[in-house]
Formats: structure tokens, sequence, C-alpha cells
């Protein structure tokens, strides 16, 4: 009790220096960096596979420069206080993303997608401008809130009235075009649990009848609404049977409400009750049901005589690629199949990479993750910490998914490695939760307009 | 709230942690493990990543590479498959490899550390230098002429060279095309359920993995055991032995095939083979100094490697008088590969001294550059210098004026022995015709090549067969293969074209220059000059009951 009450009335953090360094120049020296390194990786990749510097490779260091330039002056001109290392951290990925697709398309001739995705990188950079520059301050977004959850259900339930691919109804297919509305729907979702919860989060905290020990029955007024919408998400993406995105909105949901108010047992009901679900669901599903089948024992169908699954081929696939590395080109992911460029892709990125560059990565990760609790942490409204604690959990929910996944940690579920995986909706997606982030760091990071002034 | 967003990003920390140990664990301490999978294809699809290096015969590839296009991505080819399957064997995407592309498959398919000279960068890189060369002890125009010998018919041919233990052909008949099996898929399925289905067994290696009861070659082993033993001081006096010999302890009559072996020489034995003489004469050795001869020939020994495995040739060692009377003339359990037999050869050419033989000269990298090369190495001495000498003399005779004259090459010294074998149930089995034969040129010291030739089928006529007739034509074709001989006839023949220079481009010979005259050749028949036994000389070899013809 004493600690929640002291933690409502925390005072604000300190407000930052006046002469807060903008530290523009520092983000386009990583910036160069992170393009010098994806060019050399692409033309590595073209002389490793075909012997010689690829054909499109002006097209792909001039769109990768040409993208991280435009978003750079963005940034300087609209938000010249917002962290140097987030937009550079998603151009190094977008280009490394790039790098292995063009080096999975050398083994699929029959199937080349590195252009599609360059071009939709591009649309996606083009949004995080566009973003950057038109919303001046977040808070407007708190104003959107419920039409961000009505535009959110929307996307979420029309891909049910389309075709389901791979046994999932979570694409939307239109002129040659496939399409993901799940991934924007994370977006907006985020933004209404934080718009819902700093509004509401007060009562949250503070209301609601005792039930024993620490632990306290929400208020139902309050909660209920916030609570309906989560379990109708989660329902319709179980019915479109994409289990991974389920889990990131559940995920998303506990540890937003957990952010608003504090209440660790709520968390533990949430997880157990999750748990449940996830085992009713692995029983009775059979999609899902083979693939915990196939995480406890990834090589069960090679001692059926089926040869190895798209599970044991990851594994094969990381294991081959050792502390070091086969080299980007020389590693033999091909083999594990369809999938291999899309929710498998980091099992290329292990195996040319090896230990020390998938490290790397996730590193990478990790660090653009802290970036984003850091944002949440200098802000000083609620709505701004809790929208960028939501982003950055997205995005660290996603790759503890999708990395526990292929490297049978846990179940796989088919998820997107954000910016790695071939996809258009998820690129574009994780632009724009770079864009919201640089815009909630320029907030958080910029002095106090009188001291500015001053 | 700051508190909350501090553990949310505490608990994140704690995902990646997970992540990252779980992915040491998976590449570092699971890495071996996946790497082992069967299931795994890595290690095939690295392996046929590069062409294969190749092996040589006189310096030349007889193997290649196709690029398949397949994920396994190159296959084996075979420039003359068949005449050379017995040296290289296969080398099969789906069937594993055999004989020398099994043994010295770490270098040709590049994985010998000996490729690089900074193996260790390899490791590193995980790269993998190009296949390395196995140059073989083969010679093209003496593999030739054996395959040649012997083609559409059963048998086998090995030459050595007796002072080094090269070998110089080795030929294997009827055989097949490895090239079939190169591959994955059904055509590789398919050649390889025909290969082994087939009754005439054309993937068995009969040079070095096929025994034959040697027959009257085997005495050669006796007479020398009788020479260094002293049981045999004089070779020309009698030997009192009736004619027919009644074997020891037994009411059964050993015959010889011919007359005139009564009281024999040991010399007129093996030069006109008589079965009584020698059977007696290993009686007379002993069971204990016959089997430490053929023991000190290389009988027995299992581990021969050249550098594939050879069958072990077996001398029975604990048998009675009667048996060993027997297996003195190569019958009764008494089993030698053709590659034991010309061992037997070169020994008596290489005054008792058996080398070891060898198949790889030498082993290099794809620039040429040395990786291992063989090395001659002694098996110790099968006779005293002295009873190699006189050996000599007896086996010239054979050639010059007894058994074998149709092994003779003028202007070559050429010694030999002829050989039918009994075998099968109560003699059933057509007999096996061998040769034993080994050539120097005349005025020298050096020995030049011994050979040992088996024809398993030489003749649906049972009566025509004799090492003679069917073995010893083929020896004489590797010999003048071998051994350039001061041709009379039609002077530096036109180079075969299916050989090319690579004939000539053999090693040197200390006779000389000149290229041996090729055997197939048809200006070169093989049972040549219409030379037959003198109708006085006793018709030779006839084992245990085999009555007279």
């Amino acid at each position: 009790m004493t600690a929640l009450t002291a933690q409502v009335a925390e005072p604000a953090p300190p407000p930052p220096d006046a002469h807060a360094p903008r530290r523009r120049g520092v983000e386009l020296t990583l910036l160069a960096g992170a393009v010098l390194i994806s060019v050399l990786g692409h033309l590595y990749v073209g002389l490793a596979t075909t012997g010689r510097i690829p054909a499109g490779s002006a097209r792909y260091a001039g769109g990768l420069a040409g993208a991280a330039l435009l978003a750079h002056l963005a940034v300087r001109l609209r938000a010249p206080y917002a962290d140097p290392v987030v937009l550079p951290i998603a151009v190094l990925l977008n280009g490394l993303g790039l790098v292995l697709i063009q080096r999975l398309d050398a083994t699929t001739p029959a199937h080349l997608t590195a252009d599609d995705q360059l071009l939709w990188s591009a649309f996606g950079a083009a949004l995080f401008v566009v973003a950057v520059v038109l919303l001046r301050d977040h808070r407007t977004l708190q104003r959107y809130a419920y039409l961000s959850v009505a535009a959110a259900l929307v996307l979420m339930l029309v891909p049910v009235f389309f075709p389901a691919v791979n046994g999932a109804h979570i694409w939307i297919r239109f002129a040659g075009l496939s399409f993901q509305p799940g991934e924007f729907a994370k977006i907006l979702l985020a933004v209404f649990f934080a718009s819902y919860l700093a509004a509401n989060r007060t009562a949250l905290a503070l209301t609601g009848r005792r039930l024993f020990w620490r632990l306290r029955l929400l208020p139902g007024r309050v909660l209920g609404p916030i609570l309906a919408i989560w379990l109708l998400s989660v329902g319709v993406l179980v019915l479109e049977r994409d289990l991974g995105t389920s889990l990131l909105f559940f995920g998303l949901f506990v540890i937003m409400l957990f952010t608003a108010t504090g209440r660790i047992g709520w968390i533990a009901i949430g997880l157990v009750l999750a748990g449940l679900g996830a085992y009713a669901v692995g029983t009775l599903e059979p999609h899902v049901n083979s693939r915990v089948d196939d995480w406890l024992n990834p090589f069960a169908s090679i001692d059926r005589g089926e040869g190895p699954g798209q599970l044991a081929q990851s594994l094969f696939s990381f294991g081959a690629g050792g502390l070091l590395g086969a080299g980007l080109g020389h590693g033999q992911s091909f083999l594990i199949g369809f999938a291999a460029k899309s929710d498998f892709v980091l099992a290329t990125a292990g195996e040319e990479l090896g230990l020390v560059g998938l490290t790397a990565i996730l590193l990478l990760y990790g660090l653009l993750v802290s970036r984003g609790f850091r944002t949440g942490l200098a802000l000083r409204d609620p709505f701004g910490r809790l929208l960028a604690t939501g982003l950055a959990s997205i995005v660290a929910l996603q790759v503890f998914v999708i990395a526990g996944g292929v490297t049978g940690l846990i179940p796989l579920t088919g998820m997107a490695m954000p910016f790695l995986a071939q996809g258009g909706s998820s690129v574009v997606t994780n632009w724009i939760i770079v864009a919201l982030l640089v815009r909630l760091s320029d907030s958080a990071r910029r002095p106090e307009p009188q001291e500015s002034a001053a | 709230m700051i508190r909350y967003i501090r553990w949310c990003a505490y608990f994140c920390a704690l995902l990646l942690v997970a992540l990252l140990v779980n992915i040491g664990r998976v590449q570092v301490w699971e890495a071996a493990a996946y790497g082992a999978n069967p299931a795994n294809k890595r290690p095939a699809i690295a392996r046929y990543a590069e062409p294969r290096g190749d092996v040589l015969v006189d310096d030349r590839p007889v193997t290649g590479s196709r690029d398949s296009g397949q994920v396994l991505r190159f296959e084996r080819t075979y420039a003359n498959g068949p005449l050379y399957a017995p040296v290289t064997g296969y080398s099969s995407q789906t069937y594993g490899t055999s004989f020398v592309e099994r043994a010295e498959d770490a270098v040709l398919s590049g994985t010998d550390p000996g490729l690089s000279a900074f193996p260790l960068w390899y490791e590193l890189s995980r790269g993998r230098p190009g296949g390395g060369n196995a140059a073989t002890t083969i010679r093209a125009a003496m593999q030739r002429a054996a395959y040649t010998g012997l083609a559409g018919k059963r048998g086998a041919v090995a030459a050595l060279e007796p002072a080094t233990g090269k070998i110089l052909a080795l030929v294997s008949s009827p055989s097949y095309d490895p090239g079939t099996l190169s591959g994955t898929g059904p055509r590789a399925e398919a050649a390889w359920a025909r290969l082994n289905a087939d009754p005439a067994k054309p993937m068995l290696n009969r040079a070095l993995r096929e025994t034959y009861p040697p027959g009257s070659t085997f005495k050669i082993v006796t007479a020398a055991a009788a020479l260094d033993s002293g049981t045999v001081t004089d070779v020309d006096a009698p030997t009192e032995t009736p004619d027919p010999y009644p074997l020891p302890g037994t009411s059964t009559l050993l015959p010889n095939a011919g007359t005139g072996c009564q009281d024999a020489s040991m010399a007129d034995a093996v030069q006109w083979s008589c079965n009584t003489v020698m059977a007696k004469i290993g009686v007379r050795v002993g069971l204990r100094g016959m089997v430490e001869a053929a023991r000190r020939f290389g009988f027995n020994e299992d581990g021969l490697r050249v550098p594939s495995w050879v069958s072990r040739s077996n001398f029975d060692t604990d048998m009675s008088q009667d048996q060993l009377a027997l297996s003195s003339i190569g019958q009764f359990n008494t089993k030698a590969t053709p590659l034991q037999m010309a061992m037997v050869a070169a020994a008596v050419a290489n005054g008792g001294e058996l080398k070891a033989p060898y198949l790889v000269d030498r082993t290099t990298q794809d620039d040429g550059s040395p990786v291992r090369r063989g090395a001659p190495r002694s098996l110790g001495r099968a006779m005293t210098p002295a009873t190699a000498l006189r050996l000599q003399e007896l086996m010239v005779k054979v050639v010059d004026n007894g058994t074998g004259r149709n092994a003779a090459v003028p202007g070559l010294v050429v010694g030999g022995k002829t050989g039918t074998a009994q075998h099968g149930v109560g003699n059933a089995g057509t007999p096996y015709a061998w040769f034993i034969a080994w050539a120097k040129a005349e005025g020298t010291g050096l020995p030049g090549v011994a050979v040992a030739v088996v024809v398993e089928d030489a003749s649906a006529v049972r009566g025509d067969i004799s090492g003679n007739g069917a073995a010893a034509p083929i020896a004489r074709a590797v010999i003048r293969a071998a051994l350039p001989v001061p041709d009379p006839g039609p002077a530096a023949p036109a180079p075969d074209p299916a050989e090319g220079p690579a004939a000539a481009r053999g090693p040197a010979r200390p006779q000389g220059p000149a290229r041996p005259q090729d055997p197939a050749r048809p200006q070169d028949p093989a049972p040549a000059r219409g030379e037959v036994p003198a109708p006085a000389a006793p018709v030779p070899e006839a084992g245990p009951g085999g009555g007279p013809r």
C-alpha cells in the first residue's frame, strides 16, 4: 500500500539538461556505418554466391543510403533531440535483412523477393519520414484512442474473410499484394492501451476490493472495457490461428497493465490463465499441437524416417554456423524450405554469421528495446511512458517469440523477425514503431521550453 | 511507474539472456551433434560442393567431375571406367567409395590436412582446399594390355615392379563402369542393383579380393622352401619319386598330367610341372617349413593394404601329410589372390626380398605440389638370394623350354610358372588357368616386372585349359607393355590413339627409352608365335584325382 502511494506520488524525473546535446552528428556517423556494413554485406553475398558484384548493387546502396539520409534529415529538422541510436539500428537491421533475403534469393531463383523487400523498406522509411514530420507531439495520439482500437479490430477481423495461407487466416491478398493487417493492429492497440491506461491508471491502481494478502480485484467498471477488447483481439487471432500475434497481444496487455498499475499478482494470474489457455489450444488445435510436438522433439520426424522437419533443419543451420559462421553466402540454410526467408530468416543469420554475428544482431535488438525503455523512463507524461514501454515491449516480445521459436527455446509460432524477415507489412510496421520511438525520445530529451528560450 | 518500467526492462533483458544462452547451447554445445546427425545434409553438400580431385595413371587423370547442378553438386566421371575400376573403385554419392577412391578419399575430397599449408586457416574460415590428386603406380599400357588380354573372360591380372613393390597393372574381368554409380537417384540405384545381381560379379576385384587355388604356381613357394631348408641341395639330382605318387598315409595316388616325371629332379619338376615330385618335396620339407615359407611370401597375412585391403591368402597351418602334399602343389585349402602370386614372382625376381605392394605413388595438391609420397617398403626376405637365383634359373627354363613357352619374349629374360588349378566339389568346376612370371632385359641384373594372371573360364573345353594356353599369352602381353624390347618388328609403332602419348611418358626404365610395344595392336596377336609344347614334353598340371586326360 505504501509502495503504491509512493509510486503515484513519485516526483517527475529531473528535467533534462538545458544544454542537452542533440547528437545529430553522432546519428549521421552511425547511419553511415550502418549503410556501409549493409552495402559491404550485399557485395559480399553477391561475390560469394555468383562470383561477381550483383546487378542491383547501385539500387540497393542508393536506396538504403537515400532512405537513411532522408530519415536523418526528417529527424534533424523535426525531432532534433531524438535518441541518436534508434534510427541507425533500424537502418542497420533493415539493411542486414535485405542482405539475408538477397542471399536466400540466390538459392530460390524462381522466387525472388529482395526487390519487393527493398520497395517495402523504402515505403516504410517514407512512412517514417511522414510520421516524424506530421506528428509534432506524441500526445496527439491520445485523442485517437478509440479510433485506434476500432481500426485495430477491423484490421484484425478482415482476414477472416480471406483464404488461409499455410494454415493461418492472417493475410489479405489483394491485387497481387499480400498484406498482414495484424501487424498494424499491434501499434494501434498499443496506442489504445497506453491512452486508456494513462487515463484510468489511478482508478486501476488504487481501487478495488481486497481479495487476500496484497491481491486486489481490479474494479470491473474500469478494467472491463480493456479486458473485453483484449479478449476480443486474442479471440479473433485464435480464430485466425495466428498464435504468435495472440501471444504478443497477451504479453503487451499484461506488460502495459503491469506498468500502469504495478499489480504483480494480476500478472501472475494472467500468466496462469494464459498457460492454461495455451495448454488447451496446444492439445486441441492440431496446427498448434504439431508445433508443440516439434518443439518437444524436433528430430522425431527423422526417427520416423520422414527426414528432418523445419525446426530440425533450423537447428542444423544454427549448429552448422557454430561460433564464427560459414560466411555470408556459404551456408545451406535453404534446406529449411519455404519459410527460410520469413519465419526462419534468423537461421540464415545464425549459419552464415555464426554465434558471434547472431549475438550482435540480438544485441542490436536489445539496444533498440533498451532505448525504448529509457525513453519511457525519461518521459514525463503517463501516456508517453506507457506508449514507449509498449512499443519497446512489442519489439522485445516479437524478437523473443520468433528467435526462441527457431532456436528451440519455446514452441514455434509464426511471427516476423522485426526488419530481418521478408514481409512488407512487417517492415512498414516496424518503421512506424521506430518513428514513434524517435518522436517519443525527442520529447523525452527535449529541454523545457522556457529553459531553451533562456 | 518508473519502477515498473524498469522491471519491464529487466524482464526483457532476462528474455535476451535466455535467447543468448540458448543460441550458445545450439551453436556451440549441440553443434557437433547436429552436424553428425545423419539427416543433416550439410556434410554431403560440402563434400560434393567442389570438384573431386583426380586419380592419375601415368600422370593423366582417369577420373573427372561433372557439375550436376543438384544440391550434391559434383558427380564423379570415369574416362575409362571398366579398365581402371579395380584401381579407382567407385565414388558414389549414394553408395560411398571403394579402393583408391576410398583409401585416398581425404585427399581427393579435400579434407586432408596435408592439402593446406595452413590447416588452421581452413579450420577457422570453414573453407576447404580444392581436392588433391592421387597418382597411382599403374602404367596405362600394361593395364590396357592385361585388360585386352582378358577381354571376354573371367579373370584377373596383377603386375608388380619387383624392386619397389609398385603395382603396375591391376585388372579384373569382367569389369564395370563405376561412373554409373556416381550420382543419386534411380539411375544409380538401378545400376547398383544390376551390378550386384550380375552372376559374373563385375564389381568383385578379383586381383585383390578373390582367392583362387594357385595350383602349380605354388610350386615356386615349395621349391623355395625346399632350397632354403636344405631339403633339396642339388636341384638337378633325381628325387626318387614314383609316378603316380601315393599320398602319405593314404592309398590315394597322385598322378601327373603327363609322362617323364618319375624320379625327376626338382629342376625338371618345375620345368615340366611334376605334381608328384613337388608334393613329395613339400612333405619332406615338412609342415612347419612349408608354413614358414608360405608366410614369408605373404600367405596367412591379414593386414596387407595397397592401400585398399587385400584378401588373405591361405596356406593351412594344421594338416596331415597327405593334405600337406596336396597343399604343396597349390591344392587342398591353399588359396591365393592374384596379387599374392605376383608377389611370389616378384620376390624371386628381386633376389628374394619381398617388397610391400602399393598402388598410390604420391598424392598432390591440385597444383601438383606433393602431399605424401608412397615409398617402397620391405616385407622381409622370402628366400635367400642364392635360392632366388636358383629359382630364377628354373623359371627361365619353364619359359625357354618348358610348360610356359607362350610367355617367351625375344630379347627379354622371362621366367615363369604355369598352373592349372582344380576346384569345385569333386573338381566339378572349370579349372583356373594360372601363369606367374617375371621379366627383365637381357644382360641386366635389375628385375623389371612380375606378373600373375588367372583366367577363370579359360575355355569351354575342359581339356584345353592350361596356364600356358590361356594365361601365359596375357602375361606375355603385359611384359611386352612393361619392358622395351629391341623390337625386330615394325619400328616405332604409331601411338595408340586411345592412350596417346601417355604410354610413352611412363617412368624411364633402366633398359632405355624405347617405347614398349603396345600389346593391343593387331600385329601382336595374344597367343604368340604358335609355339606349342614339344610333343615329347609331359602335359602339365593335374590336381589330385584329376586323372589322366
